[in-house]
């Protein structure tokens, strides 16, 4: 036990640490008012939180309420009995296990240039969607379990429709469950790189990002930086890991909090 | 036998039998009017039976009570009141279950509607995650009762006898009451809404005996009101709260593969604890089996 945590946290800290050591001279206000530069004097990262910051509020709004129905869906409606309720089941796992790249594939071919919207935020947006919906449905079918059966007994036993049951009822209890595995979940989109080359998040973009304009993200701004020869732009990747895990870490925190305040009662 | 059968509480091996205290005639509960009607009723889930060919009859502010050893049935039974066993997958209802003179499974009723009428009280206390007046709040907010909210959460907080109790706290989350407490708000739950009837299965079995105490009573004056259906496996709780007991057994096939449930005798408690037609309600209440 103690070298499994020694292991967990001792790697944690010592990424944490090397990274603020060298990103820290650089981890200043241009960082984040300037957009990217071939000087690394001048250049800022501004462009590309700003579009992770988008990408990860879209992701929420599309990956919550679709991935919420399904689960509502399958635990509470659907017939386990019935083939193609199986066929979702399975294909969910499934995709929950898909490689990101995959969906960069995907979204390559479909996204971009089968409905054609080109490589902007959108398309990104809808790609990190899919690779997170998987897990927002796993977890949220998890939560929707956990409420025990004699709530919904409870419920339709007083004269609750099926409808009243599940909305009045399983959802509100399931709420803390849900929102910390999509927390959770969304988290991993915002560090998701791979999937974003694909689907062009390019590197160099001197403006603020628009729903349906080009974009880059933040990994993708880190990821460049990293390859370019002078040091300055490594110590710049350094910084923009910095707000990158601080974005991602604070996501961790708030589902930690949501968890720990609704911790299950019965 | 036979002369023990003629005392009020025989001792049969040492065992003494439970004391009855609800002494009522069977000709004046017979007068009442038939709640239930339920004639040649089978359940089964998926194919296999689990009760059959019960027929019985439940009359108007009265406590009845089913006991019977794990297996009989009475749980599978009393969900056939409320069509709970609709929520079961595979789960199938064969017989007439009348109320009140209609047909309970007919084509046209719908389970929702029965279960305003017919409320329940389960075996673990469940309450919902909510405040202590959400809970009572629940069942007037889905069926859109009319009138004073407020009032009606008192109201039903009184006769479940949990008011004074709970009344500086309405606010404060059910899940904080004790087990009795929050046994007595699913009372309470039910009893907003209104019902007719007031099913209980096995309400007390979860409850430590002063809240078990408390149950009871409760259902002594529940029933002035309301018409209760209870099943127990504390055949002592049957004696003390019930008018009328409905003994269920399990019986076995031939080759010992599958079990099911039949009703052995019903009658007023006092016959039932004290002078049985049947030699298996004499074993089982004198405590001989199960």
């Amino acid at each position: 036990m103690l070298a499994a945590m020694v292991v967990a946290f001792g790697t944690l800290a010592v990424l944490l640490v090397d990274t603020i050591v060298t990103g820290w001279p650089e981890l200043d206000r241009q960082l984040f008012t300037d957009p990217p530069s071939t000087v690394p004097e001048e250049a800022g990262a501004r462009p590309a939180i700003l579009a992770t910051l988008y990408l990860g509020l879209i992701v929420l709004l599309l990956s919550v309420p679709i991935g919420v129905l399904t689960a509502v869906y399958l635990e509470e409606y659907a017939n386990r009995e019935r083939w193609w309720n199986r066929v979702i089941e399975v294909s969910i796992q499934n995709l929950a296990a898909v490689p990101s790249i995959v969906y960069g594939i995907l979204g390559l071919a479909f996204i971009v240039r089968g409905i054609g919207i080109g490589r902007v935020v959108l398309a990104g947006a809808l790609i990190l969607t899919l690779v997170v919906l998987p897990t927002v449905i796993v977890a949220s079918r998890e939560a929707i379990r956990s409420v025990p059966d004699s709530i919904r007994q409870g419920a339709f036993a007083l004269g609750a429709t099926k409808w009243q049951v599940v909305w009045r009822q399983v959802l509100p209890a399931a709420i803390p469950g849900m929102a910390t595995g999509s927390i959770l979940a969304l988290s991993r989109a915002v560090g998701e790189t791979a999937p974003l080359i694909m689907v062009g998040a390019i590197v160099y973009v001197a403006f603020d990002p628009t729903l349906f304009g080009a974009y880059t993200a933040l990994p993708v701004q880190i990821y460049n930086w990293t390859k370019q020869p002078d040091p300055t732009f490594q110590t710049l990747a350094a910084a923009g890991a910095i707000v990158l895990l601080a974005i991602v870490l604070a996501m961790n925190a708030v589902a930690i909090v949501l968890r720990n305040r609704y911790r299950r009662r019965w | 036998m036979s002369a023990m059968r003629q005392m009020g509480t025989p001792r049969v091996q040492g065992t003494r039998l439970p004391e009855v205290t609800v002494g009522v005639e069977r000709a004046e509960i017979e007068r009442r009017e038939k709640v239930f009607s339920v004639a040649e009723l089978g359940v089964s889930y998926s194919g296999k039976p689990a009760l059959e060919e019960v027929t019985l009859d439940v009359y108007e502010n009265t406590v009845t009570a089913f006991i019977g050893p794990s297996g009989c049935g009475k749980s599978t039974f009393i969900r056939c009141f409320n069509r709970m066993n609709d929520l079961i997958p595979g789960a199938r209802v064969e017989g007439t279950v009348l109320y009140h003179g209609a047909d309970l499974y007919g084509r046209d009723v719908d389970p929702v509607d029965v279960r305003r009428r017919i409320g329940m009280v389960f075996q673990k206390p469940n309450p919902f995650p909510k405040s202590i007046f959400d809970n009572v709040a629940f069942g007037p907010r889905v069926l859109g009762l009319g009138g004073n909210l407020d009032e009606r959460v008192e109201g039903a907080l009184r006769r479940a006898a949990l008011w004074d109790e709970v009344k500086d706290r309405l606010k404060d989350g059910a899940l904080g009451l004790s087990g009795g407490q929050q046994q007595r708000l699913c009372i309470a739950r039910a009893l907003a809404v209104e019902p007719d009837v007031i099913l209980m299965d096995e309400p007390a079995s979860a409850l430590d005996p002063i809240s078990t105490t408390r149950i009871e009573d409760l259902m002594d004056e529940l029933k002035r009101d309301y018409t209760i259906v209870i099943v127990t496996h504390n055949m002592q709780q049957a004696a003390r709260v019930a008018d009328m007991t409905a003994f269920f057994s399990v019986v076995v096939d031939d080759d010992g593969s599958a079990r099911r449930g039949i009703l052995v005798e019903y009658d007023t408690t006092s016959k039932i604890f004290t002078t049985p037609s049947d030699r298996r309600t004499e074993d089982y209440v004198t405590g001989r089996f199960g």
